[in-house]
């Protein structure tokens, strides 16, 4: 079964490709307006080798991970406290709902004024973003303890720790799971939007710069090479997500 | 106290091992809802080594009582005693308890789960190894411990929670309907077992069942409940002997008191069901 999902989702993009090469070798598409996948993987390679590319690239990663951790830590702590009291959970309701509804990107100069130009306001766009979800999978994982894991705790004669390592933390795990993932897209999508719409530096800079200057080849080399970090980040946690005791199924 | 039996010896008046004396228990209005009294004014003493079953209409408090003589709540009114000592709310230590909803956990093996309880007493490895396999043949969960719940009946999730409980050898086992996810001929055969259980352990079992037969099977005392807010309205004393099993529903007196049962029940369901007469 998961065989065959894996061969039609292969199939799937393996024919996306294929059309999109043909298409633009066929001169059905422009070359100015975008390049054959190919010649992308082609540029990604002399990007790659160039190594000029590093410097920008390590600085996303970094300003991504910071994002990331910030993310992680300040959504899991108050998501805990949303949790475990009812008045915040009440008053925080309705924001957490229309969260995704606020243009993020608008918040951006924001962010600028108040950081400055640089760094920090690209971390603060990518926990802007990414925070909620994890927020949100925090307090899912932790509602869905089961009342009645709360009496066998209490029959087990366990304490507060023993609960949380013991009940608490492995029932949140497949929510926390799914919290930890959608935090990293959205840290991704948030710092490197941000580079691309005005920086200094990083990938989603390298991005812009190309297209200002009407690069086409370099360009999408880049955003190949930022559909395969992301690629690559995923599988890692959709291999640790089926590796979770009892499958992942709850 | 009442007894079909009434002519066989008297069995000795043996020492009160879990009691609630005069308990009532209201549960605060949530929701728009005004609050509910799930028990009121509630006695019942359970001797140590019976098998006391409660029998009663759904919703008239059982499970609220089991949480009460569990120490899981404390009463609103009246006391709840354990060897002697108040426990209104506290655990005390030597009570297993299997639940009436599915309390595995979903994210450890058959083996894990069972060994789960045991593990945090410092009983020795090898030791909790014996008795987790033990509880494995006795379940008949053989050929599962590396399974997870998610892949596991409901029936099976349950002998696992079963199995969880009784490893821990508890001096005072509660269990709230616990083969109810069981058909008819396992559930038999496991009462078979647990009695064999008990006999060999000299536990005390609180035992809650909605099938009159299945209480009739096990018990040497039956509580009947009325309808809520629940009290024991008869206690009946089955008589039969300390070595028994599922056979005895061959006998005429196992029907005769079943149908006892039924005749005390019926009006008590009809109320819970909100019939009129
Ligand atoms: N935690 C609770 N909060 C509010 N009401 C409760 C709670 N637990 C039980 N009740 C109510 O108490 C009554 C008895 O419940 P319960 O003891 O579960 O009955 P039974 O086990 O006999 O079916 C029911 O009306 C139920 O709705
Ligand atoms: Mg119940």
């Amino acid at each position: 079964m998961r065989g065959s999902v894996a061969w039609i989702r292969f199939a799937v993009v393996a024919g996306f490709v294929l059309g999109l090469e043909i298409a633009c070798r066929a001169g059905w598409i422009n070359a100015r307006t975008m390049i054959a996948p190919s010649e992308m993987a082609l540029s990604l390679a002399g990007i790659m080798a160039d190594g000029e590319i590093y410097a920008s690239l390590s600085m996303t990663v970094l300003t991504i991970l910071g994002a990331y951790a910030i993310s992680v830590t300040l959504g899991t702590v108050l998501g805990l406290l949303i949790h475990r009291y009812d008045v915040l959970r009440r008053a925080t309701a309705p924001i957490l709902a229309a969260w995704y509804a606020i243009p993020s990107f608008a918040f951006y100069p924001l962010f600028i004024v108040l950081l400055g130009f640089g760094r920090p306001a690209l971390v603060a766009l990518g926990v802007k973003l990414a925070i909620v979800s994890m927020i949100a999978a925090t307090i899912d994982g932790l509602d869905k303890e089961r009342r009645v894991f709360d009496k066998v705790a209490r029959i087990a004669q366990l304490g507060a720790l023993a609960r949380i390592r013991l009940i608490t933390l492995p029932a949140a795990l497949p929510h926390l799971m799914t919290g930890l993932k959608l935090a990293f897209v959205y840290s991704f999508i948030g710092v490197v939007a941000g580079e691309f719409i005005l920086s200094t530096a990083g990938l989603g800079y390298e991005i812009a710069y190309a297209y200002d200057n009407y690069d086409t080849t370099r360009m999408y080399g880049l955003i190949l090479l930022t559909c395969v970090i992301a690629a690559l980040i995923n599988s890692c946690f959709r291999f640790y997500e089926r590796r979770l005791p009892g499958g992942g199924v709850r | 106290m009442t007894s079909v039996a009434a002519l066989r010896p008297k069995v000795v008046a043996a020492s009160v091992h879990a009691e609630l004396l005069g308990v009532s228990k209201t549960f605060p209005g949530s929701g728009g809802q005004g609050p509910v009294t799930a028990l009121d004014g509630l006695d019942i003493s359970l001797r140590k080594g019976e098998f006391f079953s409660v029998v009663g209409p759904s919703g008239c408090g059982k499970s609220t009582l089991l949480d009460l003589l569990a120490g899981l709540s404390a009463p609103s009114q009246g006391r709840a005693r354990f060897e002697g000592q108040d426990i209104s709310g506290t655990v005390p230590p030597g009570i297993g308890v299997v639940f009436q909803e599915d309390a595995s956990f979903p994210w450890l093996t058959v083996s894990d789960n069972i060994a789960f309880t045991l593990r945090r007493t410092g009983t020795d490895p090898a030791e909790i190894q014996r008795r987790v396999d033990y509880a494995i043949g006795f379940m008949g969960l053989r050929g599962f411990e590396k399974a997870y719940p998610a892949q596991l009946s409901g029936g099976m999730r349950q002998r696992v929670c079963i199995g969880r409980t009784l490893v821990m050898q508890p001096r005072f086992i509660l269990m709230d309907e616990p083969f109810g996810a069981l058909d008819q001929q396992t559930r038999l055969l496991m009462g078979d077992e647990l009695l064999r259980l008990w006999r060999e352990t000299g536990a005390t079992v609180f035992f809650i069942t909605h099938a009159l037969d299945e209480a009739n099977l096990l018990s040497d005392r039956i509580g009947v409940m009325s309808a809520r807010p629940g009290r024991i309205i008869d206690t009946i004393e089955t008589g039969w002997p300390r070595e028994r099993d599922s056979r005895l529903a061959e006998r005429g007196e196992f029907g005769q008191l079943t149908a006892r049962l039924w005749s005390l029940l019926r009006e008590e369901s009809r109320i819970a069901l909100g019939m009129t007469k």
